[in-house]
């Protein structure tokens, strides 16, 4: 059977989120240059390349959080569900109610476990105490976390251990319930026990919203990709299905990274 | 010498030069606390003898020579509140744009960042003079000419404008101390809150100001405190030498401690006899910046407390 799923073309991709000609600008410096690339909904793209490749930086335009940078430009389209999401009368704003982020270092709040997860609720209007309730205990099961958290709720956020606040982070972003999740190296500051938690916390996020994940750990982004793309010095290098690319990439930087030889 | 340094090769070559750096240096720390101590004491020693209830309740009585400070503290706590109502907000603004809004290469946030520098740097009889020339002969006359038909209302010293005067004073050191409190919110907790479709005025207004409240709260006491014992800013601006009655109004002038001071020093009539009004005054005066900064203090130790998780 193996052998037969390798030698079929990849299967065609719903997509959710696609680029066409992204760049993005740093003052002067070009940190990504005019990618294409396309987001299959309900799955996990994984973005890998050596440090400085720009994987990140165009992350953070998947939802524009490069416009809270100074001396940022973005050109190009980004489309969600085939909407530009860079056009003129776009409210980034409502761009990100979309499109959740988590981020590298787990960033609660200094607030209690409940109010770090109704934030995004709060922001968006909802005043309804039960709702409010309810959709907290959704957001953190769905995270994994309202077990051992279920019993101090009102206690500060701070207090969890690392595993812990980067799950709640992620049910923060999860309780505006996003249609894609942006996940910036996740696991990068967690030891192994709570990085195979997050791994497998991913893999059932997946049946429900579309993920993209930065990652520096190329047996992380074997284990819960189904695609993913290399970028190498600001550009797109090679995209492709998870599996066939780890086993038999098409360009040689590909497999020169993968294979351990630079990065 | 010679000899000696060659037979013990392992000879401390810095030891007196060491010990002429710790003795000197202890020397000075000594001198500070000795100087402040003289201070204190002195003023407490004088002052305490003299505080009473009445003195803290009646009003000066005799050409200055009997009575209490009743209508000075009552200047200086109004004086103060107003100063702080005008100058807190107003800096605590200018340092959320200067932090939270300005482009890091703002020619605008530049210029606002020099002027404060610069500010900070006048001397505070200057602050007083420009009081007197632009609040009171200037806007005061202009409120008097368009809204009480040029009839003597505003053009004259008083509570509001010596309070602006000093809030203009206390202006920068609330800016600093504001923005270093901002600068002191890690930039992980603003992404947090925009990546989840806040606003950047959301942003400030649940997260970052919240988080900066202790420090900006600390800073804006010690601003206050400092101007609450200025006097040079309102010797022109609306400080009575003497009144009758307290201010009622904002355009009435005001006594205030530390303008008292300087009056029962300089303009008594009976040098002997005020004297321990003069070293009473100074204490109140002294004792109210101190509580100011013990509050301020309290308040730091507090919020340093807070930023660490709880458990």
């Amino acid at each position: 059977m193996t052998p037969q799923v390798r030698s079929t073309p990849e299967l065609p991709l719903v997509v959710k989120m696609r680029t066409r000609g992204l760049s993005v600008f740093y003052g002067e410096k070009q940190a990504v240059h005019e990618v294409d690339l396309e987001v299959g909904v309900n799955q996990v793209l994984a973005l890998i390349g050596p440090s400085g490749c720009g994987k990140s930086t165009f992350l953070r335009s998947l939802n524009r959080m490069n416009d809270t940078v100074d001396g940022v430009r973005v050109l190009g389209e980004v489309d969600l569900d085939g909407r530009p999401i860079y056009g003129p009368d776009v409210d980034p704003v409502v761009v990100r109610r979309h499109v959740g982020m988590v981020f590298q270092r787990s960033n609660p709040f200094p607030k209690s476990i409940f109010d770090n997860v109704a934030y995004g609720l709060r922001i968006a209007g909802m005043r309804d105490k039960a709702e409010l309730a309810l959709r907290v205990e959704k957001a953190l099961r769905h995270a994994a976390l309202w077990d051992e958290v279920k019993d101090r709720l009102f206690e500060s956020g701070l207090g969890l251990s690392g595993g812990q606040q980067q799950r709640l982070c992620i049910a923060r972003a999860l309780a505006v319930e996003p249609e894609v999740l942006l996940m910036d190296e996740p696991a990068s500051a967690l030891d192994p026990i709570a990085t195979a938690r997050l791994e497998d916390l991913i893999s059932e996020l997946r049946a429900e919203l579309t993920i993209v994940i930065v990652t520096h750990n190329m047996q992380q982004a074997a284990r819960v990709s189904q695609r993913t793309a290399f970028f190498y010095m600001g550009k797109l290098v090679e995209v492709g299905e998870t599996q066939r690319m780890f086993t038999r990439p098409k360009e040689q930087a590909t497999e020169d990274y993968i294979s351990g030889r630079f990065g | 010498m010679s000899d000696a340094t060659s037979s013990t090769p392992f000879v401390r070559r810095d030891g007196i030069f060491d010990r002429i750096l710790v003795v000197g240096s202890a020397g000075a720390c000594v001198a500070l606390l000795g100087m402040l101590a003289m201070v204190l004491l002195d003023i407490v020693i004088g002052g305490s003898g003299r505080i009473s209830l009445e003195f803290l309740t009646a009003a000066p009585s005799n050409g200055m020579t009997e009575g209490g400070i009743f209508p000075a503290i009552v200047g200086t706590a109004l004086l103060t509140f107003l100063m702080t109502i005008a100058a807190v907000p107003a800096g605590v603004a200018t340092a959320v744009y200067l932090n939270e809004y300005a482009p890091t290469n703002s020619t605008l946030a530049r210029v606002v960042r020099v002027s404060i520098a610069n500010l900070a740097g006048v001397p505070s009889i200057v602050f007083g003079l420009f009081g007197l020339g632009f609040f009171v002969s200037t806007l005061g006359r202009a409120i008097d000419v368009t809204l009480f038909s040029g009839e003597l209302t505003f053009a004259r010293p008083s509570l509001l404008w010596a309070a602006l005067t000093l809030s203009v004073l206390t202006l920068p050191v609330v800016v600093v101390a504001t923005e270093e409190a901002l600068r002191a919110v890690p930039r992980e907790l603003r992404d947090a809150s925009l990546a989840l479709g806040a606003t950047r005025f959301e942003t400030v207004v649940r997260i970052v100001l919240p988080e900066a409240l202790g420090g900006i709260l600390t800073g804006a006491i010690l601003a206050v405190s400092r101007g609450a014992g200025e006097v040079a800013p309102i010797m022109f601006t609306g400080a009575a030498y003497f009144l009758p009655q307290l201010p009622s109004h904002l355009n009435d002038a005001f006594m205030n401690l530390g303008y008292h001071v300087y009056v029962l020093a300089t303009q008594s009539p009976d040098v002997e006899k005020t004297k321990p009004i003069l070293y009473g005054t100074a204490l109140v005066l002294l004792m109210l910046t101190f509580l100011l900064n013990v509050v301020a203090v309290i308040l730091r130790s507090r919020t340093r407390g807070k930023l660490k998780p709880a458990l």
